[in-house]
């Protein structure tokens, strides 16, 4: 509960591409679901899909639920891996008993299962927790599809930042406005949005508590102030200011409301879009001091920038993963702005779309995936892709541009 | 930028939105065509353009849209020379009024991300707000700040909407 205001934005997610290793899993459809509108096995499998790390094969009979014995040998005519059953139950007005059980298909072994009991607004969460449970016990990594992902999006004159569930859908509104919004960007905790907004004809950063819907003004020095960035114990904010001339690097002590601004980095060009490394050490950000914008890294305690990018004349936005592992970011290739990911070990390079209007990384919080803004039939989307580029989902809106994703953390 | 400034100084004088500029003065300088006006016209010529200046109250209003607006070449942030008068006419506004206050606002085309863009139409009302600081504006009645991409004059993606949008706007507040 709180002050976000609920929305009927909706999103489909449509999911594309062929990866290579896929483990082919039914999710049955849940016994006693029929009438009721959220759909457990939908979901999950939605989810599963997105990850690109699954491939649905369609159930079979109807009478399974999380007490049904095991078929293998049916299983085995199917080619699945895995198969998941499970069961609702309406046990009062508003409560729910979501029961499952995960078998590993080939060796015929029960993983176990799981009861929740919620209700109807928690069912979708349900879901998701159900799904990085399966996700978790197949492939060993935690699953992110109990997270959120923040984004703006504009209707005609009207912007919203919105605080919706990763696969898009339950949308609500913690900011609308009639001017523009930019650069949400998650505290570490989860439970803060920083963000610039335009609202006082100028850009300043503000740090939101997302459940209250309470704020704070942290940045509006003279000029400009943006691209806020938490280092990664929540304390700390990096950010743009112009307050002494050009775009620089400042850091701020997230905590503490007036406090002073010290200086990152110093250029006599644009630094901008700082990023903190996982261990907190260093920031990578974009600056043009070399003539044309590039992207550095700096370490926090004070030093020399290094270089990071070296093909192609215009490179920005900078994301890392959190396992260290991976930057993405956009270049421009002959006038097409593209998502690349860079493996941070070999210094190897792949682009990993085939659109042209690529704006806004950001990494899933197991570093499995990116979730970006573009353009597709002149129209803004949203999309997700496996770090290889090889499987994709749209998180389509309905209505209006959406952009400047932001994935959020783990849940706690 | 000192040439050109003098000699804008000569061209601002013969472009005075409607001010009682005497005649003679301007006219000696339209026909020589000399860049040197502020070293060579005797110190009196000069105050009196100015005093006729401050005396007039309709320059806020001639201050049309259009002389509110710079317009900038694609990844430029250089002040080209057509609008040296335009601003001309907004320092001495400013001069003459401590209490007046600026905010000049950057913008870009839609091209490239958001906040280098906004970090490059930073770069646009800075070179503006430096160009009258040159002309002797006190740094506290300006601010410079950027919308980037966010808030083009022109919506579309061809080129004659692009040129509208790489422009700074100074706005009296």
């Amino acid at each position: 509960m709180g002050f976000l205001a609920s929305a009927s934005a909706q999103f489909r997610v449509e999911v594309s591409g062929q990866g290579l290793t896929q483990m082919p899993i039914t999710v049955s459809a849940f016994r006693g679901n029929d009438n009721i509108p959220q759909k457990i096995a939908s979901i999950v499998m939605a989810d599963l899909e997105r990850s690109g790390q699954f491939r649905s094969v369609d159930a079979f009979g109807s009478a399974v639920d999380e007490n049904s014995q095991p078929d293998p040998s049916a299983w085995r005519k199917k080619g699945i891996d895995a198969f998941v059953a499970g069961s609702i139950t309406r046990i009062s007005e508003d409560r729910f008993d979501v029961r499952f059980r995960l078998w590993d298909a080939v060796r015929g072994q029960d993983l176990g299962g799981q009861s929740h009991v919620v209700s109807g607004a928690d069912l979708r969460h349900v879901a998701h927790k159900i799904a990085d449970t399966v996700y978790e016990k197949l492939t060993g990594e935690k699953g992110v599809f109990s997270t959120r992902i923040a984004y703006v999006s504009k209707s005609g004159p009207t912007y919203n930042l919105w605080v919706a569930d990763a696969d898009g859908e339950g949308a609500q509104s913690a900011l609308r406005s009639a001017e523009p919004i930019i650069s949400p960007s998650w505290a570490p905790a989860g439970n803060q949005l920083a963000y610039v907004s335009f609202e006082s004809r100028k850009p300043v950063v503000y740090v939101h508590d997302v459940d209250s819907g309470k704020r704070r003004l942290v940045a509006n020095f003279k000029g400009s102030n943006s691209a806020p960035s938490w280092s990664p114990d929540g304390r700390t904010l990096a950010l743009t200011l112009s307050r002494d001339g050009g775009s620089q690097l400042y850091l701020m002590d997230a905590l503490s409301p007036s406090a002073e601004p010290r200086r990152l980095a110093a250029s006599s060009a644009i630094d901008t879009e700082p990023t903190f490394t996982a261990d907190g050490r260093t920031v990578y950000f974009v600056s043009d001091r070399g003539g044309s914008p590039q992207i550095y890294k700096v370490p926090v305690s004070g030093g020399s920038a290094e270089r990071v990018t070296f093909t192609g004349t215009y490179n920005i936005s900078p994301a890392l993963s959190l396992d260290g592992k991976w930057l993405a970011y956009i270049s421009r290739v002959n006038g097409a702005y593209k998502l690349h990911v860079m493996d941070l070990t070999s210094g190897a390079v792949n682009v990993v779309t085939e659109t042209t209007a690529d704006e806004n990384p950001s990494f899933s919080p197991n570093s499995r995936q990116l979730i970006y803004a573009t353009q597709q039939q002149g129209k803004e989307a949203l999309m997700t892709t496996t770090l290889d580029g090889k499987i994709k989902a749209r998180l389509a809106g309905q209505s209006g541009d959406i952009r400047e994703p932001d994935w959020g953390p783990m849940q706690r | 930028m000192k040439n050109v400034l003098i000699a804008t100084v000569a061209a601002v004088l013969l472009t005075a939105c409607g001010s009682a500029v005497k005649l003679d003065n301007v006219g000696v300088e339209d026909r020589t065509g000399k860049t040197t006006l502020a070293e060579t016209q005797p110190a009196s010529k000069v105050q009196s353009v100015v005093a006729s200046t401050d005396a007039s109250k309709s320059n806020l209003d001639a201050m049309s849209a259009s002389n509110r607006v710079v317009y900038f070449d694609f990844d430029s942030f250089a002040i080209r020379t057509e609008f040296q008068s335009a601003l001309e006419n907004h320092a001495r506004l400013l001069k003459s009024d401590k209490a007046k206050k600026i905010s000049i606002d950057g913008h870009t085309d839609e091209r490239g991300g958001r906040e280098y863009n906004l970090s490059l139409g930073q770069k646009r009302s800075e070179a503006v707000r430096k160009a009258l600081a040159l002309l002797g504006v006190s740094e506290n009645q300006m601010e410079a700040v950027s919308f980037g991409k966010e808030k083009p004059a022109v919506v579309g993606s061809t080129e004659a909407a692009m040129e509208k949008n790489r422009r700074a706007e100074i706005n009296y507040r």
